[in-house]
């Protein structure tokens, strides 16, 4: 394995089991993550983000979620195969994670400073004394921008913009190899969005800490990211250098779709233009491609075939029209 | 948090007097004459006639009522008028009996119901849960008479374990124990176990879970105290029903308390008594509500900030 790659995912795939149906929410994901890097990860609600997330975490609902293949290897483990008080040690200090919603990511009952104080309890080999780990605690708080006497405060005295400074306090605290973003942003408004987001990039810098952006608001990735994966039913269907991605000329019909669904301002348009139909419900995914009942292109051989992964200069596109390389 | 319990004691003066009124008029409507009935059917009309003026009952109601509260506030809440005993010494002794009986139902309510509650959700759907709901749908279904009475068969009389009667022993409370915590016990854990449910698929437990915190850390430390809430409160509400429920209780194990002290004061219409017997009971169900909800305060801190917010806009 390439020693800059901090993350490798192989053709993931995992199910959500319930009585009532089978969802299969990945199917296949292959993606890697350089050290120090961020990957954004696109996509509309349903097509699979979160739950790549929590499988990365190992943290899909127990009894209902199953990871049925693949391996992802994280800074040399596979992280699969490791058993449960193992992950333990993981969580929060080498892979932590952001949740989307602020205002319900802290527990309401415990003051935040000691909230900040467990993740460092729970993963203490240097055996930091009380002192210590109160110190440190006042220095992620300066580190957010939050003034360090409101530690023992509750969440509940605080906004939302500030409560998502705590949860990234807590995510950071360890300084772990690699943070996972679930949308952080998205309940936030606009210009504490903005603050929260230099921050984040400003930290992450600092800690030398890889980062995985999931959201569907392009604007961050463009602004956040150095490669971006489109996902789809599950599936990636585009992923490459946010370059690639955003100035390129070639892409997935999908991608096309979300960029063409962005309003614009240099362009003149009645309407915006959205993708035609729903997402592709999970339970019930189409043959072939996953997207061929809303593509534009779509041809018999999308309807009965699934395409591969076709890579040039490492601008990966899931999709018949690029077989061999160029958009037949 | 000093001027709130105040104003909570203070709350307690109209209820107690509500109560009063209430019971006074009670024993008021209730047929039969008092004095009839401690001096039985032979009694001539003049010693019937001398008992009533000595009672006060030839007064009118008003005068009575107000008499007897002025007395209470005193401290003297009359003599019993079949026993010419003090009431309140009367009193005392079925006391410790009741209250033993209560609090430890109480206990074993609150020892067994949370932890159950709490492994029923966190194992939910496992067989341990499905036998933990099938058993409380079956003992809150279960009238207390009925299964103090099988309990009896069972365990004092068939296999000798316990004594059926008398509150002479710990032992001799163990059955009542189980008999009165049976129902509110089975609510209890039926409570948690969906406090439970809720509050474990929240947010902020995904979150320390994403902290690294081991299951029994985000159960014991995360998860339980918020989940805390409707189960204090429905312990509080129980303990109401706890006390109530002596007096059945106490009537078939045959207990020297309070409860059977009261019934046999209402068939005799003895009006002191039973009135005593209820602001007792009032007292005490007020006296844990207050409990209750000042221990909210220090379960959510949400609600101490709300009074404190409260207290700063009436300023």
């Amino acid at each position: 394995m390439d020693e800059k790659q901090i993350l490798e995912i192989e053709n993931l795939s995992v199910e959500y089991r319930t009585d009532e149906m089978l969802v299969r929410a990945v199917n296949g994901v292959n993606l890697r993550l350089k050290r120090g890097e961020t990957l954004g990860l696109v996509g509309e609600t349903g097509a699979g983000k979160t739950t790549l997330a929590l499988t990365l975490m190992r943290l899909l609902p127990r009894g209902i979620g199953f990871v049925t293949g693949g391996s992802v290897k994280f800074d040399g483990a596979n992280l699969l195969s490791l058993r449960e008080g193992d992950m333990l040690a993981y969580r929060g200090k080498l892979l932590s994670m952001i949740f989307q919603d602020p205002m319900t990511s802290l527990n309401p009952v415990i003051p935040v400073g000691k909230q900040v104080a467990e993740v460092l309890e729970l993963h203490n080999e240097a055996h930091r004394t009380k002192e210590q780990i109160e110190e440190r605690v006042d220095e992620m708080f300066r580190l957010v921008g939050i003034p360090p006497e409101r530690k023992g405060e509750f969440p509940h005295q605080f906004s939302g913009g500030m409560k998502q400074r705590v949860v990234i306090a807590i995510a950071l605290a360890c300084e772990p190899r690699l943070l996972i973003a679930d949308e952080p942003t998205t309940a936030l408004d606009v210009t504490i969005q903005a603050q929260v987001l230099a921050m984040m990039t400003e930290l992450k810098e600092k800690l030398d800490t890889s980062m995985i952006m999931i959201t569907h608001d392009l604007g961050i990735v463009a602004e956040t990211c150095d490669q971006v994966a489109v996902m789809y039913a599950g599936e990636i269907v585009e992923n490459g250098s946010v370059e690639a991605i955003f100035e390129g000329e070639r892409h997935h019909p999908y991608t096309e779709g979300l960029f063409g669904s962005i309003p614009r301002l240099d362009i003149e348009t009645e309407r915006l233009r959205p993708i035609a139909g729903a997402i592709a419900d999970p339970s019930d995914l189409p043959s072939g491609c996953r997207f061929h009942p809303r593509c534009p292109h779509c041809t018999q051989r999308c309807k009965a075939e699934a395409p591969a992964e076709h890579v040039v200069n490492g601008h990966m596109i899931r999709c018949h029209l690029y077989e061999g390389g160029a958009k037949a | 948090m000093g001027r709130y319990i105040a104003k909570r004691l203070l709350l307690m003066i109209p209820v107690i007097l509500g109560v009063s009124l209430l019971v006074f008029t009670m024993m008021e409507l209730s047929p039969g004459d008092p004095a009839q009935i401690i001096l039985g059917i032979r009694a001539t009309p003049e010693s019937l006639a001398a008992l009533r003026t000595e009672l006060g009952l030839d007064q009118p109601f008003w005068v009575r009522y107000f008499n007897y509260i002025w007395n209470a506030l005193h401290g003297d809440f009359g003599e019993s008028w079949r026993s010419g005993l003090p009431v309140l010494q009367e009193i005392m002794v079925r006391f410790p009996s009741t209250i033993k009986l209560a609090l430890g139902s109480m206990a074993l309510m609150v020892l067994v119901g949370v932890p159950v509650g709490i492994l029923s959700a966190v194992k939910q759907y496992s067989l341990l849960d499905n036998v933990t709901l099938t058993g409380a749908l079956i003992f809150s279904s279960m009238p207390s008479f009925w299964l103090g009475t099988l309990l009896i068969l069972a365990f004092a009389l068939g296999l000798n374990w316990f004594p059926a009667t008398g509150g002479d022993t710990i032992r001799s409370y163990i059955l009542p124990w189980i008999t009165l915590a049976a129902s509110s016990l089975a609510t209890l854990v039926r409570m948690t176990r969906s406090s439970m449910l809720e509050v474990i698929r929240a947010d902020y437990i995904k979150m320390a879970r994403a902290k690294g915190a081991s299951e029994q850390r985000v159960i014991l430390r995360h998860a339980l105290r918020n989940a805390l809430m409707p189960i204090v409160t429905i312990i509080g509400m129980d303990f109401g029903k706890l006390l109530g429920g002596t007096m059945i209780i106490e009537q078939v194990f045959t207990l020297p308390g309070l409860g059977s002290l009261a019934i046999t004061s209402v068939r005799q219409l003895d009006v002191p008594m039973v009135l005593a017997e209820v602001l007792f009971i009032a007292l005490l169900a007020g006296f844990i509500n207050l409990f209750v909800d000042i221990l909210y305060v220090y379960i959510d801190p949400r609600l101490k900030s709300q009074y404190v917010m409260l207290r700063k806009v009436r300023r």
